[in-house]
């Protein structure tokens, strides 16, 4: 079932949530809505879902061709997972995952015997299948929210909508839950959407990332495109780490620093003042100049406990610049606090102001 | 959430250190003193209404529910309560889901609204209704011209009374049902369930307790209330007189032994309805605690 939005407007207030969203979500895909907080990505999930209304004629929702934005929540069948689980305190388990089956009329609701097989298959798939009479007080979080998960996979969705699904972890569950929800969707294929804000959950588990800011969209590509190729300053700034400088663009040469380099962005056509950036991994650190155009830059700090080494340089003109190299090269280089290096960026991507 | 930092602190007090502890003089002096008042402003007083009661011997107590005036108060109180009780009831839930699960404009009146009868004198609450509803208030004339009385009869009884239990149940819930949220709800709107079924299915249920103790203080309340009732009586001897009211015309009687006995049923109504109320109270500690323990929980799996 593939998910159509058009034009989507969202205002609360005097606040602008959502200006205009349009999005498609191919049928079985997995999408992220990636994003900080504020940039209207829980309410667009949130109004695919129906738990929240467009504005008044702003645009429509299709599932596969039918419009649904008119439809209340209880008849869209969406799954639903929230951030903090909302699962029923007073019902176990089992009561949970079953309520969605229970709650049908007569006509649709099937046999209990139907409902209790249905239930603890649900509950095999998330590895709880001893945990049927538990109550939620009594799970962990990671339990939780695998719960929740069977919940809304019971009501057979059309669609999966979860909303920081693993915001309320920590940190080792949550990279376990998220290799496991890709492993589920994998098995599954429901279409589903989630909102994150954590850029290594999106690149990790999504087909397709919508990268979002202030109610807009700002880049839809995989996570190899909205990484590599990022189409603008937000999307760059926001996956990674990056070095931002003031530069110049003359006839497809990009002037910063005491650089300069060729335009790097094909199908894309700057003049005048713009912004250069430049990832710390992509910063190219000699010792000794080697004819190919750098800036020399003085080394401020060392951070070597990890898996790569992070400088922080002062380049001849005073900028700060953040550099990321291998341990093996700063073994071979015998760099100091003090030293002075020959700095070359291997990749830059260059905007304009935003 | 304010039942919640209770019982936090509680856990932390609990967890006093010598540091943080008084001497044992300054504790048992605090101690002491808190329940000498207790004994002398409270439980004296209780104990002497079953003594005076049980005074002239057991016959005379008896006697005194013989009477038909006092069958009568006792009638009228109950059923004042048996209206007005579940009438608030409804009304409460109601007010408490509005302002605990919807934004909407006149909110914070309507919350100062629900606190009215708190704020107000309870005779100022009878008169209101007499000035509404009495011979010569705004719908009098209209109400004598079809013969229906409210005032100095058992409708007004039970309108003054609704009108000061009403805030019991709401005040009770609404703290409870902000806490809760609405993604219980919400999420039992995704599976399916009509607003009907989340009702009784999800909501009742989470709130059960906080209802069962807001519904016993507003029984409390409409079986002891005077002064409301007293104004919109009219105390017609064997007509409107409410059990409080019952008991004042006996003891203005110099009928001492029977207006304590009467006394003593009310005292022993409203014991009942703490024992009932300490019950509720202990369980619904121990619901909260568990939800407690779910939002502090999360962690490892």
């Amino acid at each position: 079932m593939s998910i159509e939005v058009q034009n989507i407007s969202k205002t609360f207030g005097t606040f602008k949530a959502l200006s205009s969203v349009s999005l498609n979500v191919p049928t079985g895909q997995l999408v992220a809505l990636l994003g900080p907080s504020g940039s209207g990505k829980t309410t667009l999930l949130r109004i695919i879902a129906g738990l929240e209304q467009a504005d008044e004629g702003s645009g429509s929702i299709y599932f596969h061709d039918e419009d649904v934005a008119t439809q209340p929540v209880r008849r869209r069948q969406v799954g639903f997972v929230f951030q903090h689980y909302a699962l029923f305190r007073h019902m176990s388990v089992f009561e949970n995952v079953a309520f969605g089956l229970r709650v049908r009329p007569r006509r649709a609701r099937p046999t209990k015997r139907d409902i209790r097989d249905r239930v603890h298959r649900l509950l095999a798939l998330v590895q709880l299948d001893g945990m049927a009479g538990r109550y939620p007080s009594q799970l962990s979080g990671g339990q939780r929210q695998r719960v929740a998960l069977a919940r809304a996979l019971a009501v057979e969705p059309k669609v999966l909508l979860l909303d920081e699904p693993f915001g309320a972890l920590d940190a080792k569950v949550r990279k376990e839950l998220r290799a496991w929800l890709r492993r589920l969707h994998d098995e599954l294929h429901v279409t589903s959407v989630f909102v994150t804000h954590d850029q290594d959950e999106a690149l990790e588990v999504a087909d397709r990332i919508v990268v979002m800011n202030e109610g807009r969209i700002e880049q839809i590509g995989t996570p190899d495109e909205v990484f590599h190729h990022p189409q603008t300053e937000f999307v760059m700034k926001f996956l990674g780490e990056v070095n931002a400088f003031h530069c110049r663009v003359d006839s497809g040469r990009v002037q910063f620093d005491a650089l300069e380099l060729p335009f790097p962005q094909e199908r894309q056509q700057i003049e005048g003042d713009a912004r250069v950036f430049i990832r710390p991994y992509d910063v190219t650190i000699d010792t000794k100049t080697n004819g190919l155009p750098s800036v020399t830059a003085e080394v401020i700090r060392i951070h070597s406990a990890g898996p790569v080494v992070r400088l922080e340089l002062r380049t001849a003109t005073g900028q700060a610049l953040a550099a990321e190299l291998s341990q093996e090269r700063f073994g071979t280089m015998n760099l100091q606090v003090g030293s002075n290096v020959y700095v070359r960026p291997r990749h830059i991507r260059v905007f304009t102001s935003a | 959430m304010a039942a919640g930092i209770a019982l936090r602190m509680r856990a932390r007090s609990e967890q006093a250190t010598a540091a943080t502890t008084e001497s044992p003089l300054t504790r048992w002096l605090l101690i002491g003193t808190a329940l000498g008042f207790l004994a002398v402003f409270l439980f004296l007083p209780l104990v002497l209404v079953f003594v005076y009661a049980f005074g002239q011997g057991i016959s005379a107590y008896l006697a005194a529910f013989a009477e038909p005036d006092a069958r009568t108060a006792i009638r009228l109180t109950l059923i004042t309560a048996a209206i007005a009780v579940p009438v608030n009831t409804a009304f409460g839930v109601a007010a408490a889901w509005a302002i605990a699960k919807f934004e909407f404009k006149g909110k914070n009146l309507l919350i100062t609204l629900v606190d009215l009868p708190f704020a107000v004198s309870p005779v100022i609450a009878g008169l209101i209704f007499v000035l509404l509803f009495g011979a010569r208030g705004w719908f009098g004339p209209w109400l004598h011209a079809h013969d229906i009385r409210i005032i100095f009869a058992t409708p007004g009884i039970v309108l003054a009374t609704l009108f000061v239990t009403f805030p019991f149940v709401a005040r009770e819930l609404i703290p409870l049902m902000q806490a809760q949220g609405t993604e219980e709800e919400q999420s039992a709107l995704t599976l399916g369930a009509t607003g009907w079924q989340t009702f009784w299915r999800v909501t009742l249920p989470n709130i059960k307790w906080g209802l069962i103790y807001g519904v016993i203080l507003c029984n409390a309340r409409a079986m002891g209330e005077f002064g409301a009732v007293s104004v919109v009586s009219g105390h017609i001897r064997g007509q409107t007189n409410t059990m409080p009211l019952h008991i004042e015309i006996l003891y203005n009687d110099y009928q001492f032994a029977a207006a304590f006995a009467v006394a003593s049923l009310l005292a022993f109504l409203a014991v009942i309805t703490l024992v009932v109320k300490s019950f509720v109270e202990w369980k619904s500690a121990r619901t909260h605690a568990a939800v407690e323990r779910e939002s502090q929980g999360g962690g490892s799996s």
